[in-house]
């Protein structure tokens, strides 16, 4: 069943994809971001806009709505979130979720209620048949373009300077300003890179997750599930767990649809019974 | 101690003027409880837009009362809608409650309606047990079974002999699923699987590739109107048309409220509904058009009707009763009550205070560059079936 194994690959890609952004936030900032469904949802919104009203290229919607959540995370940060760094964890989660509730509302004001859709491109819609599997286009696209963006992750964390200084400022926020490091800077850059990632995510999951006002509490439980059980010090880590976690939730909807929707779960409370810390944690509990 | 005095007189004259309106003005006010925010917000704005374009074309006063509307917002939960029951019988001297956008909603009420005698008229809410649960309610959308079991019939009468049912996992999914696959079976159909989807379903896709796998005729759906329409979209995507296997389902998939954003893949649909906005007869063009003005050019789906036939049963009661809303004369005019309805004729079931109506099967065309549920078959006069069986 190559078509399932395919699917669940596309949909863990969706769920890295939207949950990354989290990832860093959490794991590298240490602050519990609910709200990060919301800027998927500003994403989604972004595209549904731009492609409806506007009749802009679904190719033009996907970095127009990476810049513009960017842009919007940045603002936030700078002028909310950084207040509340050293906040303790209850404090971020209450400001977070308070942000998460005006988003719905708000999207519920502007957009209205109903599920918004997408007309994709025709070369996108569809499906095709590899050597007997068959395979939707639009699910392959999801793949290419995921994949391609985990590896760009991955490489600009471990190769780049900038990566190198936002692990510093992680590590050790002191010293690392001792050393010249522009701390808030590169925390302000990486939060809107986040909530950048987010962004696109929920512009190429409109067509498959759907996008309604209530996106962020729908999918919330999602990402935390793949960062708790990727763990939050790697981007290889929610990689392996969002691919696990998507397979595992197809698979399981297919082969056992009675008990489909409790696969996931499951699977969550063994892994975290077998690695607390996550997937490949450091070893050392945060 | 002045302040004590003072507090004391305010709080009198407080209680003097809101006692004095309730009794003195010659109104009837009705308590719209819809779901105006959150999921359901869709199912709110369609019903309280078909209630105010009833009052727009009819005029605000009956058998001498005037008719205020109130509409509070229940967001969709529970308690909330019980809450809000109770403030507007007890504070606000509501006289009527209406609304009630899922079935969980409607029976949170019931005890309030019973207590209260308060008649009660549910407007969306489509599980067949609702008006069981107290004698002043009363319903003018419709049941699942009532319009499940009509695609049944026909999908057995146009060379379908296998299918697999999909619907959503929760009360309404369960009735849709039972009398479609009732009806099918009893006329020779066969269905050869039965898959429920949860409610907060991410992505369909496993789903659909298990129905892909099990060859059927056709796949028979109830999912709520939003998450259908993303169905349509990765049933046509994962080449199930292709596969030969029809789209047949309640009309709740193809809403009108969000049909023509669907685009192309929702063609073709197979759907049973008691109404669609191309229904063809001159009250629902005269609804149509008073309901596109009043609403700034919204189209009508089957909630808004379900809002509007509300309207015209209140006001076809306090007719009858001349101005007497209280609960037991109210639920006695309302008994047996019919008229012509933009759906087509309908009626109040006297023994079970169930809508009977039409069900149509439509199919979903391009009528001039929108789409549209088109009316290919008419099942006239229903009764809810499963309150006609268990007599």
């Amino acid at each position: 069943m190559l078509t399932i194994l395919f699917d669940g690959i596309a949909y863990g890609m969706l769920l890295f994809i939207l949950a990354c952004g989290l990832t860093v936030t959490l794991g590298l900032m240490n602050f519990i971001n609910l709200a990060h469904g919301a800027f998927a949802m500003a994403g989604g919104y972004i595209t549904v806009v731009l492609m409806n009203r506007y009749g802009i290229s679904f190719y033009w919607c996907l970095p127009a709505s990476f810049l513009v959540t960017a842009i919007l995370g940045l603002v936030l940060e700078r002028t909310l979130y950084q207040w509340l760094y050293k906040a303790d964890h209850l404090d971020q989660v209450l400001f977070s979720i308070g942000i998460v509730f005006m988003s719905v509302a708000g999207a519920d004001y502007f957009m209205g209620g109903q599920q918004q859709l997408i007309n994709l491109p025709p070369e996108l819609s569809g499906r095709m048949d590899v050597l007997g599997v068959g395979i939707g286009r639009y699910r392959l696209f999801t793949v290419v373009v995921c994949s391609l963006l985990a590896i760009a992750l991955q490489l600009i964390l471990s190769k780049t300077r900038f990566g190198s200084r936002l692990r510093a400022a992680v590590d050790d926020r002191r010293v690392a300003m001792g050393l010249g490091i522009n701390v808030p800077l590169v925390f302000a850059l990486t939060f809107a890179f986040g909530s950048g990632l987010a962004g696109l995510g929920g512009a190429m999951g409109a067509e498959i997750l759907g996008l309604d006002p209530n996106f962020p509490l729908k999918f919330m439980i999602y990402f935390l599930i793949v960062v708790s059980v990727g763990g939050t010090s790697t981007v290889s880590g929610p990689f392996l767990a969002a691919m696990l976690l998507g397979i595992a939730d197809v698979a399981g909807k297919y082969y056992v649809p009675a008990i489909g929707p409790f696969v996931i779960y499951a699977l969550m409370i063994v892994m975290l019974i077998l690695r607390p810390n996550g997937l490949f944690s450091r070893g050392i509990g945060r | 101690m002045i302040k004590g005095i003072a507090l004391g007189v305010a709080g009198l004259a407080a209680a003097l003027t809101t006692a004095l309106p309730v009794t003195a003005q010659e109104a009837v006010k009705i308590g719209l409880i819809l779901p105006m925010t959150g999921p359901f917000a869709s199912t709110g704005r369609q019903v309280s837009a078909g209630a105010k374009a009833y009052m727009a074309a009819k005029g605000d006063t009956v058998a001498g009362k005037k008719i205020e509307l109130v509409i509070r917002d229940d967001g969709g939960v529970a308690d909330q809608t019980r809450r809000i029951a109770q403030e507007l019988v007890v504070n606000d001297g509501a006289k009527v409650l209406a609304g009630f956008g899922l079935t969980p909603l409607a029976m949170a009420v019931a005890p309030v309606a019973t207590q209260a005698k308060i008649p009660t008229v549910v407007m969306a809410a489509g599980t067949a047990a609702i008006t069981k649960a107290s004698p002043f309610i009363t319903r003018t959308s419709g049941t699942l079974p009532q319009y499940s079991m009509p695609v049944g019939t026909w999908a057995s009468q146009n060379g379908i002999k296998k299918v697999v049912t999909l619907v959503s996992d929760y009360g309404p999914g369960i009735d849709a699923e039972k009398w479609f696959s009732k009806e099918f079976k009893a006329k020779g159909g066969e269905v050869v699987e039965a898959v429920r989807v949860p409610l907060q379903n991410p992505d369909f896709a496993p789903f659909l590739q298990r129905v892909r796998d099990a060859k059927p005729d056709a796949v028979f759906v109830f999912l709520p109107s939003g998450v259908g329409a993303l169905f349509m979209k990765q049933f046509s995507d994962r080449g199930l048309p292709e596969a030969g296997i029809k789209l047949i389902a309640t009309g709740d998939v193809t809403d009108d409220d969000i049909l023509n954003s669907m685009g192309k893949p929702a063609i073709g649909t197979i759907t049973g509904h008691f109404y669609a906005t191309a229904h063809e007869s001159p009250e629902n063009k005269a609804y149509v058009e008073v309901f596109k003005k009043v609403n700034n050019d919204m189209r009508p789906n089957f909630m808004s009707v379900g809002g509007y036939d509300g309207m015209a049963l209140i006001y076809n009661a306090l007719e009858k009763t001349k101005g007497d809303a209280t609960g037991p004369a109210f639920m006695e005019a309302v008994k047996g009550l019919s008229w012509t309805s933009p759906r087509g004729p309908v009626s109040i079931d006297p023994d079970t205070r169930d809508i009977i109506q039409n069900i149509y099967i439509r199919e979903v065309k391009d009528v001039g560059g929108e789409l549209q549920n088109v009316e290919i078959q008419t099942f006239a006069n229903l009764k809810d079936p499963e309150k006609a069986e268990a007599k």
